[in-house]
């Protein structure tokens, strides 16, 4: 069968998507609804004088207008910290921030009256150098200070604040510019007043019970009141994790007791959620005669801009992976997370570690100049493996195949030149990284499942339920998959949830496979085993020779089977009438908090590793970059559906090209310049190669079927490996990304 | 004003179409014709590509009074919804090469290379990331896609030969535009 775990089976939702039929949260109608839109503020750090919004109400068709006086419960929100105001009271932080929302009956309407209301500024001065903002006489965004979070790892006699002698030592300075996810559905949703004082959401979210909670707190309303939907989700990335729509949709549905939909526009898109921190990355690495690392010194400062979001997390990861899948005794690695009044920066697909891996990885190339070795070799020398340590401390105890991708990687041809411009010069660049999956640093993540199993018109039917995020990634068909693999049944179908039922946890730190999976395969487990016993009762005393073999009994095309794959009974003829139904709540093990005076822990789960080769060709008079090849190579533990997973591969691989070459958000006093796909570009199929993808299935034993998380792996090392064979083809230090043709040629 | 439009065969009507209003609006919010996307509303991404008279354009490019009168095409016509032996070749072919993941830039994607198989029946690698890279998509990194684009071209081939392009492509002119850092 190829619907079991190591098939490819087609997409569950792939006809619908395909034939224009699935819908999306920007597809959702219903009877008697109107539109809000948001006014935003065109300042990055004011404070509010005045909000008139009479103007507003006065035009025809407009239903509605809220400001932060109108929110019944708590203003702010947050899911790590709550501290960013659904609506803008005193002051603004951030070019962009929520100040008003207009209901209206059609949504030109509800932007145009948006528009006047008047809002009386007092502009102040915005603080926009993450670095200054770290300085104890630097002006204050919150009272609290700037600094958001700040995490310490040292390790070895760095606890003592002293570093060993290395007869080669490297320094660097790299700059990471801010990236947006650009999923391509933007913000949108659709809120339906339930006639009894709640409300009930559909929005496209990475996680419909954190939505919930947040929601329920800033309408005043007992969480049962809000049941959150997941409407179709056009990509997501990290960049559902926070609110958008949320709280003024259900706001206004409830005051005016019919149905709001709000769709953001793409500009608006571009203000609406959080960005890729920002970072300055300052290392030093103190390696042998040989090139094998004694020390390294990293410094990190992430722009955090006007709010937390999941900042103190990404901090967590920055200083985490601040070395990177390389055997380090000493090290003091320190990452902060700043408060600007820049953008706010939050959860994107890497989380934290894509920064430091472009300052690491770049690191080792400058390492392996000094010393004259290879850029591969310095990395092999150095390279993590199983039974090795982290800076944390946390000895990795499966499988950690850096040497093993690299090498691959190495033996690939690098393909011919086909110009002989002497200005077209080809470098070839390699990047490795290393990523926890799942939450980190004590947090106890948990992920519920239903499965069912019953019998309709004469033949067996599962069925599995779970509030399981579906953002593209493909966890509808995993559900289907393990299901089918477990109780061996033909139809299977498979069923969302709302949030009437027990989270699954959120589509982010890589988990959902390892998670969601988990919890339908504990489901699946226990339905065996009725199943078993139900066999076992029936066949008794007439197939006595198997009823001590019950331990080798399997489930296979609708039937028990015996441990040669022989039919005992029939699951239709077995159940009858009988429904087995079991509920399942997956953990993952148990994760310490980082001690917070050295940073040393088992924090992390698990982790994955993946490698990046690059071939460019660079133009030596533009400064224009064409990237020729790409591979990636990466240990997936098992791969469940590998078309599926090739597909994460190439794409997180594609967006991290996007990073090194061409995709900054780019903001300068605090004014967001380029808030359009005019403005900001991402990798169109002519920019990029095909990518070559290399699985390897190293199953990490502590992992339900050896699954290790996959999603963020690809979007990390690519930037650095391509930022590599730039280095590589133009001499250039290449210490900043995305990489500019200024870097690459001196026009003046 | 009061505009007629053929979509998929079929006659749509509506009043009070304003100067400003697009194709897509009138699509999507007038008719409920949500096989069309909207991502980017500038004509940047893709996602609400149709074919006008046989010309594939961006809808949100098109001010609705401009068609009036005439045919649009959209992913809904190309195929029938759903599953199965319904399904256009070009669809068959992204549902099997796993070309379809978030799937929003799908219906716009589809359009766009049917049109690109009918022009070049037999495209090169090249050929299909020249011709195509007016529709961006976020979550395939496009090795699928391509890969879906190339295997369907067998299939077009037959159906391409006496159904050439009833005009140049309207986004042609992206074609081999691929853009450097």
């Amino acid at each position: 069968m190829n619907d079991v775990i190591g098939g490819s089976p087609r997409r569950a939702d792939g006809a619908a998507k395909i034939s224009g039929v699935f819908e999306y949260s920007s597809d959702l109608v219903c009877d008697g609804m109107v539109w809000a839109a948001t006014l935003r503020s065109p300042h990055a750090h004011a404070r509010i004088l005045a909000i008139d919004t009479e103007p507003a109400r006065k035009l025809a068709g407009v239903r509605d207008v809220i400001t932060h006086e109108d929110i019944p419960g708590r203003k702010l929100y947050g899911q790590m910290m709550v501290d960013q105001p659904v609506l803008a009271g005193d002051v603004v932080r951030y070019h962009g921030e929520p100040v008003a929302v207009v209901a209206a009956e059609d949504p030109e309407t509800a932007r145009l009256a948006a528009e006047l209301i008047r809002v009386d500024y007092e502009v102040l001065t915005p603080v926009t150098d993450p670095v200054a903002a770290t300085a104890p006489d630097s002006p204050a965004v919150h009272p609290g200070g700037n600094v958001l979070a700040r995490k310490v790892i040292r390790r070895g006699s760095a606890q003592n604040g002293e570093f060993p002698q290395a007869a080669v030592v490297v320094r660097g300075e790299y700059t990471v510019g801010m990236q947006d996810h650009v999923f391509l559905g933007t913000e949108s949703g659709l809120a339906v007043p339930d006639g009894d004082g709640g409300v009930r959401l559909h929005v496209a979210t990475q996680w419909p019970h954190v939505d919930q909670e947040q929601v329920a707190a800033s309408l005043g309303l007992d969480s049962d009141q809000v049941v959150v939907s997941m409407a179709g989700v056009g990509g997501a990335f990290g960049g559902r994790e926070d609110l958008s729509v949320h709280i003024p949709a259900c706001l206004i549905a409830l005051r005016l007791g019919r149905p709001v939909k709000m769709v953001y526009s793409r500009t608006e898109s571009f203000f609406g959620h959080v960005h890729r921190h920002p970072a300055v990355l300052r290392y030093e690495h103190g390696a042998d005669p040989d090139g094998r690392l004694v020390y390294v010194k990293a410094e990190i400062f992430l722009d955090g801009g006007a709010y937390a979001s999941s900042s103190p997390a990404i901090a967590g990861n920055a200083a985490t992976h601040a070395v990177g899948p390389y055997a380090v005794p000493h090290v003091h690695a320190e990452a902060v997370a700043v408060y600007t009044n820049n953008p706010p920066c939050g959860a994107m697909r890497g989380f934290g570690t894509v920064q430091p891996c472009f300052g690491f990885e770049s690191q080792m190339d400058r390492l392996a100049e000094a010393v004259g070795i290879d850029p591969v070799e310095i990395r092999l020398r150095n390279a993590l493996s199983e039974g090795g340590s982290l800076p944390t401390g946390q000895v990795l105890d499966s499988a950690a195949p850096v040497a093993e991708l690299l090498t691959r990687l190495r033996a690939l041809p690098v393909p011919e030149r086909t110009s002989d411009d002497p200005a077209i010069v080809r470098g070839v660049g390699y990047a490795s990284c290393l990523k926890n999956a799942m939450f980190s640093e004590g947090f106890d993540d948990h992920s519920t499942a239903n499965v069912r199993l019953r019998v309709v018109g004469g033949a067996p039917v599962a069925t599995v339920t779970s509030a399981a995020a579906e953002v593209g990634q493909g966890v509808l068909g995993v559900k289907r998959q393990i299901v089918r693999t477990e109780l061996g049944v033909a139809e299977v179908e498979v069923v969302g949830a709302d949030t009437r039922f027990p989270s699954a946890g959120p589509a982010s730190a890589s988990r959902q496979t390892y998670m969601v999976g988990g919890a339908v395969r504990a489901a699946c487990l226990e339905v065996r085993e009725e199943v078993f016993a139900l066999a076992r009762a029936r066949l008794g005393g007439s197939l006595a020779e198997h009823r001590d073999l019950a331990e080798h009994w399997d489930l296979a095309e609708d039937s028990v089977v015996d441990a040669a794959g022989e039919p005992l009974i029939g699951l239709a003829e077995l159940l009858g009438e009988t429904v087995i139904d079991r509920t399942s709540r997956f953990h993952h093990r148990t994760t310490e908090p980082l001690d917070p005076v050295n940073g040393q822990g088992d924090s992390a789960v698990t982790f994955g590793f993946a490698a990046h080769r690059a071939v460019v060709d660079v133009d030596l008079e533009l400064g224009l970059v064409q990237v020729v090849e790409l591979a990636i190579a990466q240990d997936v533990g098992r791969a469940v559906n590998p078309l599926a997973l090739r597909g994460q591969l190439a794409g997180g691989t594609v967006q991290g090209v996007g990073l090194a070459l061409m995709e900054e958000l780019q903001v300068a006093d605090g004014q967001v310049l380029n808030p359009s796909l005019s403005g900001y570009l991402i990798p169109t199929m002519a920019d990029v190669p095909s990518v070559n993808v290399d699985l390897l299935e190293l199953a990490d034993p502590h992992a339900p079927y050896g699954i290790r998380g996959i999603g963020e792996l690809p979007a990390i090392s690519s930037t650095a490996a391509v930022a590599a064979a730039v280095r590589a083809a133009t001499g250039r230090a290449v210490s900043r990304v995305p990489i500019r043709p200024e870097d690459l040629v001196d026009f003046s | 004003m009061r505009i007629s439009v053929t979509v998929d065969g079929k006659t749509h009507s509506a009043e009070d179409v304003w100067a400003g209003e697009s194709l897509l609006r009138l699509l999507r919010d007038r008719w409920g014709l949500t096989g069309v996307k909207n991502a980017c509303e500038q004509g940047e991404c893709g996602s609400c590509t149709v074919r006008l008279d046989g010309v594939l354009v961006n809808a949100c490019l098109v001010p609705a009074m401009q068609a009036d009168d005439r045919e649009v095409g959209t992913v809904a016509g190309l195929g029938a919804a759903g599953d199965g032996p319904g399904l256009h070749p070009v669809q068959r072919a992204f549902l099997e090469a796993g070309a379809v993941q978030c799937g929003f830039c799908s219906p716009g994607m589809v359009m766009a290379a049917e049109d690109l198989l009918r022009r070049i029946p037999d495209p090169t690698e090249a050929e299909v990331r020249a011709e195509l890279a007016g529709n961006l998509c976020r979550c395939t990194g496009y090795q699928a896609i391509v890969d879906a684009v190339r295997s369907a071209a067998g299939g077009d081939r037959d159906r391409a030969k006496g159904d050439r392009a009833k005009g140049d492509c309207a986004k042609g002119d992206r074609a081999g535009e691929g853009r450097l850092s």
